[in-house]
């Protein structure tokens, strides 16, 4: 009986050790960023300082320095633009492809969907090149529109694979009631399949923007003047230049634009994962 | 009234344009239509640009577009950068994807059980997925200075190592690759855990019992019962992995830059550094057109996958 609840005792320990250790080192760099914003310059750079705990009284100051001195504020303004866009035009494209995807095509319609979930991933990296000759000729370079024309290379395909299966979810019994009813296929698509597919649209509107958020190659390379840059690639290039990197305002500015979007895609998220694994799992 | 009078409508405005409206032969490739030329456009032309680019001696001032035949890759290929390049994309995907898998199993098992505070846990677990990448890896960047490093700082208060011998975590060749798969794999793991666990949560609960009343020790009953039945997964984990990590240069461009000397350069980055920054577009299509074998062979094992789970 004693050996029991040892054993019991010690699996638990194990299980909250390899659970703990494990966010430990998913989360510190978040945690560690928090800490590092409200740190003055001169507590970051004492080399004996104990760094977890705080040496001078916190500040505000590189909160200020980022929002008043750099264009941080006009990068999050860029990436919200560039991902309203992209999500209107992901909507237009891939609501109807999803749909027709899901009922309209037979076997053929099938391998399509496959291969459009395919071109998801080919990669920024193996495209970038060709892309930045192309901005170019467009006469696009430097400009947000650059970003809003490529960026639904990789969010169409994700997004039409991920409403083809909620279409798919959808009883074919609603629809065919409305058509005996008088509409159209397409007006039964329209006022009776979209309307109770908001919840799947509103997982496609928040996969979109993520992912907007998170590119940073084709930013990288469009985009070369410091007021048309987004956060993801604003950050990492402006803030750190040269030899002086300004830690305080640059951890604040990582964390700002990272954890609040990263709660709300926490909703999401199982929803993704059944993207993701496609046929896999029955 | 209202909807009596829309509802008597309905039907002669589904006539005017029944016949495409209505009959799924028309309809279906109208609606695909505009999502499919649109990715041709921008995903197609691209790459078959970037097939003609690499044959070519394009660079970024000219105009022209001479066709040299093998040219471009004669030049890259046989040189000491190519080949480090060639070797750290390997060692880099091939081994930040082990870790991945065996990491992403454990924590998988360990998520399957319910617990208090179970969605703060998995909140905090995927941030590294979640977050834009280049900004994860700036608190990265931080965490590994060379100068105040707070893992050194640590290790030292523990008298592990001393005050002249903190290791430069980025600037030492060896440690500067672990820099970078430690910080790859923290991003990836997230995303493989929650694959795996949508894996293990499918499996019957009926099966785990015919185990336990068979009296299967645990490791028997993991590897013999839940790996099988979860393997077709585990293989999607590892194929996004892998496309993910030989594809990538955001996580070794902001550590690194492929520094020092190279080390860690990978076939991605020297392909940004040749081809944009060095303004010679041809030799950097040359490099990057190496990651397209990979692909295929991934979206082979891909379709295959497709098609085994239909037919069962």
């Amino acid at each position: 009986m004693a050996a029991g609840t040892g054993r019991r005792w010690g699996l638990r320990v194990g299980h909250f050790g390899v659970v703990g250790l494990f966010t430990l080192f998913t989360a510190f760099p978040f945690y560690w960023m928090l800490v590092t914003t409200f740190k003055r310059t001169s507590d970051l750079l004492k080399r004996g300082n104990n760094p977890f705990v705080y040496n001078e009284a916190p500040t505000l100051e590189n909160l200020r320095v980022l929002f008043q001195e750099t264009l941080y504020v006009r990068w999050l303004v860029n990436t919200t633009l560039v991902g309203v866009a992209v999500v209107v035009i992901t909507l237009i494209l891939a609501i109807p492809a999803g749909y027709a995807l899901a009922r309209l095509t037979g076997r053929w319609g099938e391998q399509l969907g496959i291969g459009i979930f395919l071109t998801y991933l080919v990669p920024p990296t193996l495209l970038f090149i060709p892309m930045s000759r192309v901005i170019g000729d467009l006469g696009l370079q430097d400009s947000l529109w650059s970003l809003v024309l490529v960026y639904p290379s990789f969010t169409i395909p994700f997004c039409t694979w991920l409403l083809m299966g909620f279409f798919k979810a959808i009883p074919r019994d609603l629809e065919e009631a409305a058509m005996i009813d008088g509409l159209s296929r397409f007006g039964a698509f329209v006022k009776v399949v979209i309307p109770i597919s908001v919840a799947g649209i509103l997982t496609v509107v928040i996969f979109s923007f993520t992912l907007v958020m998170q590119e940073f190659v084709y930013a990288l390379t469009f985009i070369s003047s410091v007021r048309q840059m987004t956060v993801s690639v604003g950050v990492p290039t402006f803030l750190v230049h040269g030899d002086v990197y300004f830690w305080g305002s640059l951890m604040a500015g990582s964390f700002i634009a990272s954890v609040p979007i990263a709660i709300l895609y926490n909703f999401f998220v199982d929803r993704f994962i059944a993207g993701f694994t496609v046929g896999a799992i029955k | 009234m209202a909807t009596l009078e829309r509802d008597l409508r309905a039907p002669a405005a589904g006539r005017r344009f029944g016949f495409v409206l209505d009959r799924p032969e028309w309809l279906g490739p109208l609606m695909i239509a505009p999502a499919v030329l649109y990715i041709v456009a921008i995903v197609g032309l691209p790459f078959l640009l970037a097939l003609y680019y690499s044959v070519s001696d394009i660079s970024m001032g000219r105009r022209t577009l001479g066709f040299v035949g093998l040219k471009n890759f004669i030049s890259v290929v046989p040189t000491s950068k190519f080949q480090t390049s060639l070797q750290n994309t390997f060692v880099f995907a091939i081994v930040s994807q082990v870790l991945v898998i065996i990491l992403a199993n454990i924590l998988a098992l360990a998520l399957l059980k319910e617990f208090r505070g179970k969605w703060v846990v998995r909140l905090l677990l995927l941030l590294p997925w979640v977050a834009p990448i280049s900004l994860g890896t700036i608190g990265w960047l931080w965490i590994l200075d060379s100068i105040y490093s707070v893992i050194n700082w640590t290790l030292e208060a523990f008298g592990l190592i001393t005050a002249d011998g903190w290791p430069m975590y980025l600037g030492k060749p060896y440690l500067a690759m672990g820099s970078v798969i430690t910080v790859h794999v923290w991003r990836l793991l997230p995303l493989a855990t929650v694959i795996i666990l949508a894996g293990l949560t499918s499996i019957p609960k009926d099966i785990h019992d015919a185990a336990q009343v068979d009296g299967a020790s645990f490791w028997r009953h993991h590897f013999q019962i839940t790996v099988p039945l979860i393997r077709p997964i585990l293989l999607v984990a590892l194929l996004f992995g892998l496309v993910f990590a030989f594809t990538d240069m955001v996580v070794i461009f902001v550590l690194t830059r492929g520094g020092p000397y190279d080390t860690t350069q990978v076939l991605a980055s020297l392909a940004f550094f040749t081809g944009i920054q060095g303004g010679d577009l041809a030799e950097g299509a040359a490099i990057a057109i190496f990651l397209f074998p990979l692909l295929l062979a991934v979206a082979f094992v891909f379709l295959r996958i497709a098609r085994r789970s239909e037919v069962t």
